[in-house]
């Protein structure tokens, strides 16, 4: 006992479970990499060289807007690496590098910096990127392509910027394209395995789902949210599609086509814009599926998940305040 | 795989328990000098009954209770007092304790009752009072004074008696030695507890983490109103609140005490210590503690005399590695750090640990709002919405988010991947409240 021990003074408790903001935002990046290879595979090296430019802007963003001025530190959370992948992964294949770049920079700084940065934001930041873009660029971001080959880019790829960029390729229309204006319903193979024309990541339903399980598995997201956005989906397109089967597609097309499984798994997770409380996960989730519905059957758009999850994060505030947990042994509580 | 009764909510923190759950509990030798500070327990500080130079003998009471929810203090050695003085104390503060001189000429094998005629049971009369004077504490970590446990005011009954024996915090095994090496004790004490009480069914709530200790108590248990219940090893299953869930399916109401519904709940080493007292008549003067972590180079399960100085106790398990960043005083989910290996082993010290990495030295960042904490929380409440109140000091505010029904088990920090103080902010927020 004679050395002088140099004890460090804290707080209980003295045990960490010991998976912090950073890992988790990598884990959720693991689970995006399967994601991102369909991407690829369905979408050839455009779909690499888009995902590359909006995370590079997103994290160029993010380390400039620090508090002490440049500063790559405040990288270390991951969580503008996670974005910028999120919004490359929601973009058409054949967008010009330029617009994903400035979807970046939109994402980061309207999206969360001036919100005050990380936990603070109220809106999903990939999707404030991803609707300024499609509010700026309408036609650019309703233009779908499918390659020939793996080196196939479209022209409008490599648009200088502000110049007129129109997607000069041969184009094809999304599976809820064909449902609206050509009551064509694809079959559920195609949108199970993802060669269909989409975003990049959003196409293969079965990988998504796969990635979702294990996000789950892993309690990186909230389950509850996931699971209540699809089944408020499944049971609504299910009931409509009982009173009509002509006029509205069958749950399994409404759950596979669109952006909805993506926008489920990777999307309506983001802790920060969606409820705490649990309560609190089942309304949203079930505010996002009716919504979806809505908006892909009779709003002027052919797809709706953006915007039904970005009008379900203004109202996660209000969520959370009437859904606040009650303590065990108050009196509500039926035991 | 079989299910075992449990609460809901709450976390599962590695267990810890290998290096020490195997150990006999063993004795240290007696040290030069004894700490007894005269607040070791939840209530009014005891009164103190001796002059500096007075001969004292072990098992004399040297400082009497300073009120109701008080208990008295006894010598743990026969020797002389050397000082009364102001003292480090395990809570970071210093505060005011008689210094005992061991007696190196004495063997300090015999001790003076403080139960003269003990037979084995508890008087009808007098028991709230002889507990008292015997200076018996909650054994488990709050070292609340447990004859107010045994006073039943007017107009309340008690149902049921639930002892505690989860030892849910991670590395202690003190109280699972005690159980295996004690179950006879331990059920003789709940009985006494039982019949004092009036109590229709009593339950001993067991983490199957400790299934020889179970069989031990069903073994050692004659009775048909006694039962052991096995349960889930989970945290803070030994809460108080969480503990009744488990085993009863019942919900204190907050702001109540188990009281309020006729529940009872003792620990196991109160139970062990109240057959102690009424079989030699000995008053509370030694209790079991764990030494383990990675910075003890000899872990072991040791009856440590009230007062050792924390110095000797870990010498007598082989001292520290050089390597030792934190040593805690308690569980390490509710302990407190130390800096001062001069601090006494008090009544409610469970467990000495010794940490080579401290757990939370890493930055702290953002909340963003994941749930962790409220699925964590097992009184339900919403730590992170807590938190961003009491820094903003709106007291008024958390307490009407229920901050008061925090028992600080820090479940929350625990799984907070933020890294964010949440028990402390929770702790500071019960402050404000109280100030309001």
């Amino acid at each position: 006992m004679s050395t002088a021990h140099r004890l460090d003074i804290s707080t209980a408790p003295f045990l960490h479970q010991g998976r912090n903001t950073s890992r988790v935002m990598l884990e959720v990046l693991m689970a995006l990499v399967p994601v991102i290879i369909s991407a690829v595979y369905f979408f050839g090296v455009s779909a690499l060289m888009l995902i590359a430019v909006t995370v590079l802007a997103c994290v160029l963003t993010e380390a400039s807007l620090a508090k002490d001025g440049i500063n790559f530190g405040v990288l270390k959370d991951n969580s503008a690496l996670l974005t910028g992948v999120l919004l490359g992964l929601t973009l058409p294949p054949a967008t010009p590098l330029w617009v994903a770049a400035l979807g970046g920079i939109i994402a980061m700084v309207l999206g969360k910096a001036i919100w005050g940065g990380l936990g603070q934001n109220m809106f999903n930041p990939a999707l404030v990127g991803r609707a300024f873009l499609q509010a700026a660029f309408p036609s650019l971001m309703t233009t779908w392509t499918l390659p020939e080959s793996f080196l196939d880019v479209a022209p409008s790829t490599f648009a200088v910027p502000l110049m007129s960029a129109q997607a000069d390729v041969v184009t094809a229309a999304t599976p809820l394209a064909l449902s609206k204006f050509e009551g064509k319903v694809t079959e559920v193979g195609p949108l199970f395995f993802g060669n269909t024309a989409g975003s990049l990541g959003e196409t293969a339903g079965v990988i998504i789902l796969l990635c979702g399980l294990y996000l789950i598995y892993r309690k990186i997201f909230d389950w509850r949210l996931m699971v209540s956005t699809l089944l408020s989906v499944a049971i609504f397109a299910a009931i409509l599609h009982q009173v009509d089967p002509k006029a509205y597609p069958g749950p399994e097309f409404m759950l596979l086509s669109g952006g909805l499984m993506f926008g489920a798994v990777y999307m309506v997770t983001d802790p920060v814009t969606t409820p705490i409380t649990s309560k609190g996960a089942w309304i949203f989730g079930a505010g996002v599926g009716v919504l979806v519905v809505l908006i892909r059957l009779w709003g002027g758009l052919p797809e709706g998940v953006m915007f039904s999850i970005l009008l379900m994060n203004s109202v996660t505030p209000l969520i959370n305040r009437y859904t606040q947990p009650r303590p065990f042994g108050s009196k509500a509580t039926p035991k | 795989m079989q299910r075992y009764a449990t609460f809901r909510h709450g976390v599962h923190p590695a267990e810890h328990k290998e290096a020490t759950e195997g150990l006999p509990i063993e004795r240290m030798r007696f040290v030069d000098e004894y700490i007894l500070p005269l607040a070791q327990h939840i209530g009014a500080p005891s009164k103190c009954l001796v002059k500096v130079g007075q001969r004292v003998e072990r098992g004399q009471m040297i400082a009497a209770a300073g009120g109701f929810i008080s208990t008295s203090l006894h010598a743990p050695v026969t020797g002389t007092v050397s000082a009364i003085e102001m003292r480090p104390h395990p809570n970071g503060k210093l505060a005011e304790s008689i210094i005992l001189k061991t007696d190196r000429f004495d063997s300090q094998s015999s001790f003076k009752p403080v139960y003269e005629g003990a037979d084995g049971s508890l008087p009808k009369k007098d028991a709230v009072h002889l507990v008292q004077s015997a200076g018996i504490v909650g054994l488990g970590g709050a070292a609340f004074p447990s004859h107010v446990k045994l006073s039943v005011p007017e107009g309340k009954t008690v149902r049921f008696l639930v002892l505690n024996g989860c030892e849910c915090e991670p590395y202690l095994t003190c109280d699972h030695r005690v159980m295996l090496e004690h179950p006879r004790k331990v059920m003789r004490g709940l009985e006494l507890i039982m019949d004092h009480l009036g109590a229709e069914r009593a339950y001993i709530g067991v983490e199957v983490n400790k299934m020889d200790a179970i069989d031990a108590l069903r073994a050692a248990c004659t009775r048909g109103d006694i039962e052991v219940i096995p349960l889930t090893v989970k945290y803070p299953q030994g809460a108080e609140k969480a503990l009744i869930d488990s085993v009863l399916k019942m919900a204190v109401p907050t702001g109540k005490l188990p009281l309020d519904i006729e529940i009872v709940v003792n620990n196991v080493g109160t139970a062990a210590a109240i057959t102690d007292l009424v079989e030699t008549g000995s008053p509370l003067i030694e209790r079991v503690v764990t030494l383990t972590g990675p910075g003890i180079r000899r872990p072991a399960n040791v009856m440590v005399p009230l007062g050792t100085p924390l110095r000797d106790v870990i010498e007598h398990c082989g001292g520290l590695t050089s390597d030792t960043r934190q040593l805690i005083l308690g569980g390490p989910m509710m302990g407190m750090a130390q800096k001062s290996l001069d601090v006494p082993m008090t009544k409610g010290a469970s467990g000495v640990l010794a940490l080579t990495e401290p757990a939370n030295n890493r930055a702290e960042d953002p909340c963003i709002r994941c749930g962790r904490c409220l699925e964590a929380c097992p009184m339900f409440l919403n730590p992170s919405r807590i938190h961003f109140l009491v820094r903003a000091e709106r007291a008024e505010q958390a307490k009407a988010s229920h901050v008061m029904d925090c028992y600080e088990c820090a479940s929350c920090s625990f799984v907070c991947p933020s890294n964010i103080p949440l028990a402390q902010l929770m702790k500071i927020g019960k402050a404000m409240v109280r100030q309001l």
